[in-house]
């Protein structure tokens, strides 16, 4: 027998792992929210929403970094999820928020909805969602202020685009109803467009259905998001909106739906774990965004659905899966 | 052919069956035998030989009376030269019967049975028994002993299980392919034992030449009640639990066993050592090993005498860089070994040599949970990995217990799949034994309660008697 040098490594099963880590998927959120990010930059012209995006991002880093350092804690700016929060952020801000606004929603944001609960992965509610309902009930006056889609602009008229202001299409339902509001599209078919290309007013990523979806289809190819949540989700508000009277193919196209159900209520610590608590969280969360929307005071309940909806998680994830060879069915309880 | 498959859970990674078309070399028996007295699942053998004893191959080294056992048996011909504990490949020190080779080859005499007719179940059973033969697939559970069901258990269907669905290993598969008649017959000699009427050998569709070759060697045989299907490459596809639950639909209840469900499971490779065992008289002395990973110079499937340390084969098979991780097993589920002391067992299927590495293969460190529930919808088991992770991070046994902790297969599965590299599958293995050790105390408690009430009441009966 030869004598080897021996420098073994001893540790536990598996030996192997999957080579994706938690940044790659955060690489992955970021990757599907470039269609809408860019998009939303071209429709409302470069220029200002640019700089409400770097602000938001950066300074969500900036919250991350300084929070991990004053909770004596690994810096966890390589998995990115600051990124993420920041982007999101910006996304639900109306174009036109002043900087100073998008530095306390992004501070606020991450250090009230993160940082004190433990940082990634024990927030219980939606970061970027509990900035926008800090600045929403704050500076209520800044966060209704919508200003119309640039492209449009430049086509019809020379005036700047930040003194020209409008309502979103929720908005002009709420206020003045629904045939109001195909009035000014022309038909219903011109409404559908401009909803799907984002020609509307409304917060920055939430207006062009369409760059959404392409994002979302991406996570789902990518197995980032389960089918379930926003499947159940937009299911549930267009069925809801149906039986309201009200078109339900425009109630899912507008609003913050479609940036909801795929990027913000799927956010993995303040969304169920269990497959079938998935599908009713999805479902409770539909049911009151179409209840706010009917008969809210607000426009829009997307933002309000989804933190109430983080709330009742702990109750979504007792809906456990089935255990092979357990027949009986018992309730975990903590 | 029909495709089975189990859901939900399981993932797919990269197979990376390097030794596939690597047919069978048989290794040069080791110098120096090391035969663990007790290489079974069940109560420990006692020597049967002494120091300066002569052995022959296949000599008895050790048994046990009791049910839950099989005895070993020389690999070598030679001398006893100690009997004392030696490392094995699970880690810890076992009483080993230490052998020198006189390389003489000398066999003890083999008793074989022609064929069937006339033997009776209880006389198969011994034989297998006597043969030593344990499962091979890597639990090594006596196979006597899943052959002689309780009564009241009917068996009706035998499953040859080849579905072999570990990274890395191919032993299975080239078994199939080498010796499928020696696989039908074992399949065929247990369905007799057990009067089971069915037989099926399930292959997952990677191998779908052994399949063929089944299907084949059946046709030519003009057997009835034997039936081949493939199975979807998924791991852990070739889980007892996963198996049966893919092929018959029917799951096999939490604590039980796959004959309560009217069903025995067997790896291939088990029923071509029944065969041999039957037919040929020969107990297990040797064993397929696929000898694979990225260190080895000469990856392959060897037969491998049992006792065999690893620093023979790393001897004749070379090392291509610095060995950093030997694992015994399987990447998934194999054990980590700290020495190259450890000989080939009865369970060893595989012996995987990795460099450096192994070190991006299974990063140490650990990152936050991020709730993206991966190890809740691949568990194969529908357990919720990450709670019982947590429940265990917490000493939390009552929980552990509540979430199954104890149903846990300890496929690999969650660990594998975990972006944030908890070290999810450890913990519940943990959370298990804590589980079932807390259960045996309370067990325990109970009885010495009960005695000890039995014994007041007696005393007070006394007492009345003799007012």
């Amino acid at each position: 027998m030869k004598a080897y040098m021996i420098d073994l490594m001893v540790t536990a099963a598996p030996h192997v792992r999957d080579r994706r880590k938690t940044s790659h998927i955060m690489r992955d959120v970021l990757i599907s929210l470039t269609p809408a990010t860019i998009g939303s930059l071209v429709i409302f012209s470069f220029g200002h929403p640019l700089g409400v995006i770097i602000v938001s991002v950066i300074s969500s880093v900036i919250a991350e970094y300084i929070g991990n350092f004053f909770f004596r804690k690994k810096s966890t700016l390589n998995d990115l999820s600051a990124g993420v929060t920041g982007l999101l952020l910006a996304l639900v801000l109306p174009p036109s928020s002043p900087y100073w606004m998008v530095v306390i929603g992004a501070f606020t944001g991450v250090w009230l909805g993160k940082i004190i609960f433990g940082g990634i992965g024990s927030n219980p509610f939606n970061p970027a969602l509990v900035g926008r309902a800090v600045l929403m009930v704050s500076w209520p006056t800044f966060m209704t202020q919508w200003i119309k889609p640039g492209f449009i602009m430049t086509i019809s008229s020379a005036t700047p685009i930040d003194s020209v202001t409008t309502a979103t299409p929720l908005g002009i339902v709420k206020l003045q109803g629904y045939s109001t509001l195909i009035g000014y599209f022309g038909s219903r078919a011109n409404l559908y467009k401009a909803l799907f290309l984002g020609n509307v007013g409304g917060s920055l990523g939430e207006t062009s259905a369409l760059l959404l979806l392409i994002g979302g289809i991406y996570l789902l190819v990518r197995k980032v998001i389960d089918w379930r949540i926003p499947v159940s989700y937009i299911g549930t508000v267009f069925v809801l909106s149906w039986l309201f009277g009200r078109d339900p193919i425009f109630s899912i196209l507008a609003g913050g739906l479609f940036l909801g159900a795929f990027f913000m209520a799927t956010d993995y610590s303040s969304s169920p774990i269990t497959p079938k608590g998935k599908i009713f969280y999805g479902v409770f969360i539909g049911v009151l965004t179409a209840l706010i929307r009917q008969f809210g005071p607000y426009p829009e309940g997307v933002m309000f659905s989804i933190i109430i909806g983080n709330a009742f998680v702990p109750y979504f994830d007792k809906m456990v899966p089935h255990i092979y060879g357990v027949f009986q069915k018992k309730e975990v309880k903590e | 052919m029909k495709l089975f498959t189990y859901s939900p859970g399981g993932v797919h990674p990269e197979e990376e069956k390097l030794t596939k078309d690597k047919p069978f070399v048989s290794l040069s028996p080791p110098a120096i035998a090391v035969i663990p007295l007790s290489q079974h699942t069940g109560a420990s053998n006692a020597p049967t030989v002494k120091v300066g004893d002569y052995v022959k191959i296949g000599s008895v080294l050790g048994t046990s009376p009791q049910f839950v056992s099989a005895p070993v048996h020389s690999s070598v011909s030679g001398e006893v030269i100690a009997i004392e504990e030696r490392v094995v490949p699970a880690g810890n020190k076992i009483q080993s019967i230490i052998i020198k080779n006189d390389f003489k080859e000398e066999w003890v005499e083999l008793n074989s049975l022609r064929s069937l007719e006339g033997v009776k179940p209880e006389e198969l059973v011994k034989i297998i028994r006597e043969a030593g033969i344990v499962g091979l697939g890597g639990a090594a559970f006596p196979t006597s002993v899943k052959l002689t069901p309780p009564k009241l258990k009917a068996i009706d269907t035998l499953i040859a299980n080849g579905a072999e669905c570990e990274l890395y290993l191919t032993t299975d598969h080239r078994t199939m392919l080498e010796f499928p008649d020696k696989v039908i017959d074992g399949l065929l000699i247990e369905m007799e034992i057990v009067s089971a009427e069915k037989g099926i050998i399930a292959v997952e569709n990677n191998k779908i030449d052994a399949a063929e070759m089944f299907e084949n060697r059946i046709r030519e045989r003009d057997i009835k009640n034997v039936e081949v299907v493939l199975v979807k490459t998924k791991y852990p596809q070739g889980g007892e639990k996963q198996l049966v639950k893919a092929i018959l639909k029917k799951e096999i209840p939490s604590g039980g066993l796959p004959l309560d469900v009217g069903v025995i499971v067997q790896n291939v490779g088990t029923l071509k050592a029944v065969a041999e065992a039957v037919f040929e008289g020969r107990p297990l002395v040797e064993r397929g090993v696929t000898v694979s990973g990225t260190a080895v110079s000469k990856p392959g499937n060897y037969i491998v005498r049992i006792g065999t340390p690893v620093s023979d084969i790393i001897d004749a098979l070379g090392l291509s860089k610095k060995l950093r991780k030997l694992i015994f097993g399987g990447p998934m589920t194999g054990i980590a070994q700290a020495t190259i002391d450890a000989p080939v067992v009865k369970g060893t299927s595989g012996i995987l040599m990795f460099g450096e590495e192994a070190f991006d293969m299974s990063p140490e460190e650990e990152s936050p949970c991020i709730r993206c529930a991966s190890c809740i919808d691949s568990c194969p088991m529908g357990l919720m990995p990450t709670l019982i992770d947590y429940a265990w991070r917490r000493q939390d046994l009552k929980l552990s217990e509540k979430l199954k902790a104890t149903d846990c297969i300890e496929c690999g599965v969650c660990s594998y799949v975990c972006p944030s590299n908890r070290h999810l599958t450890e913990n519940i293995k943990k959370a298990k034994q804590g589980v079932i050790k807390q259960n045996k105390i309370e067990a325990a408690k109970q009885a010495a309660f009960e005695k000890l009430k039995a014994q007041q009441e007696k005393k007070r009966a006394e007492k009345e008697a003799q007012k």
